[in-house]
């Protein structure tokens, strides 16, 4: 069956990454423990990157929380959205909420039938779940072994992930003007503010655009 | 317990009652078209200044160096659609090239 093996197959791509991110953690001086905590309870590729990179640019705990929930609440609104579609209680509902993230919904919204959307958010989910989980404890076992990492271009794989979740959000002139507003300003005023300030106070720009 | 760690569980705690408040609550809440464009635009303007803020900084000081080959690759591989490993490999790669040839 198609579906399954589509699924799948996005599960194995997105879930590689998660060798990037257990490299990424551990070389921004967090434990293999803590690498592998973050991806299977908070498990959202970009709330555990923000997260690791606010603290590791000196930020507070308290800002690097706030930034990645931020970003997190994105799966709450297609937790809404799959909730309407798989009507679950109990123990479901909360295994269901755990992989409710960009690419369940992603893959389960872009099917035909009712059917194939809850077997392509439970395979999406799942397969990302696993692989997610498993290339993160690889990678960060394995960036204890690599040295210097900017040698090996893991300074740049959260940011280039983040280009990629991004771009297809930027269909709309507006959304474009926004990202580009949001990137100046955070770089304006970095020098001056403590870390994780410039990251957190883009959602004022966001409620000031979004407003009328 | 160290700062870090309780950062870690508390993150991890709240990312996930946000998920399950999401599977939670009745459509109808966030209906509204305000909070519907607020909500598409959060997402936007925070992984926009994360990319600001871990390409073009060192501790906070605004910095050009090898990460801005780096992304900009991964900027022409999304314009090419190209498929997602191919846009961080091709990132991670160029970046890293960079950097050793500096050296």
């Amino acid at each position: 069956m198609s579906v399954k093996r589509d699924s799948l197959s996005v599960g194995l791509a997105v879930g590689a990454a998660g060798t990037a991110f257990g490299a990424v953690a551990v070389a921004d001086h967090f434990s293999v423990l803590q690498a592998c905590v973050l991806s299977l309870v908070l498990f959202s590729g970009a709330s555990q990157f923000s997260f690791v990179a606010v603290m590791s640019a000196g930020g507070s705990g308290l800002s690097a929380i706030i930034t990645a929930t931020f970003l997190g609440s994105r799966n709450g609104l297609y937790g809404v959205r799959m909730a309407s579609l798989l009507k679950l209680k109990g123990w479901r509902k909360a295994v269901a909420a755990q992989i409710t993230i960009d690419e369940s919904t992603g893959v389960a919204i872009a099917q035909n039938n009712e059917t194939d959307q809850r077997i392509a958010f439970w395979y999406t989910g799942f397969g990302v779940y696993v692989f997610w989980n498993l290339f993160t404890f690889l990678g960060a076992i394995g960036a204890k072994a690599i040295g210097d990492t900017s040698a090996w271009g893991l300074d740049v794989a959260s940011p280039a992930i983040f280009c990629a979740v991004l771009a297809p959000r930027l269909k709309e002139k507006k959304m474009l003007f926004t990202c580009i507003l949001a990137f100046v300003w955070a770089l304006s005023i970095t020098q001056v503010v403590p870390a994780g300030v410039p990251i957190i106070t883009t959602v004022a720009i966001a409620a000031f655009v979004g407003w009328k | 317990m160290s700062t870090q760690w309780i950062a870690v569980i508390t993150t991890s705690l709240l990312c996930y009652i946000t998920k399950y408040i999401g599977h939670s609550i009745p459509e109808s809440w966030l209906a509204h078209p305000r909070v519907q464009r607020i909500t598409a635009l959060i997402p936007i303007v925070l992984l926009s200044s994360l990319v600001a803020m871990q390409a073009f900084t060192i501790k906070t000081k605004f910095v050009l160096d090898h990460r801005l080959a780096g992304i900009a690759v991964a900027i022409v591989a999304l314009k090419l659609k190209a498929p997602f490993p191919v846009v961080v490999i091709g990132a991670m790669a160029t970046s890293a090239i960079v950097y050793r040839l500096k050296i």
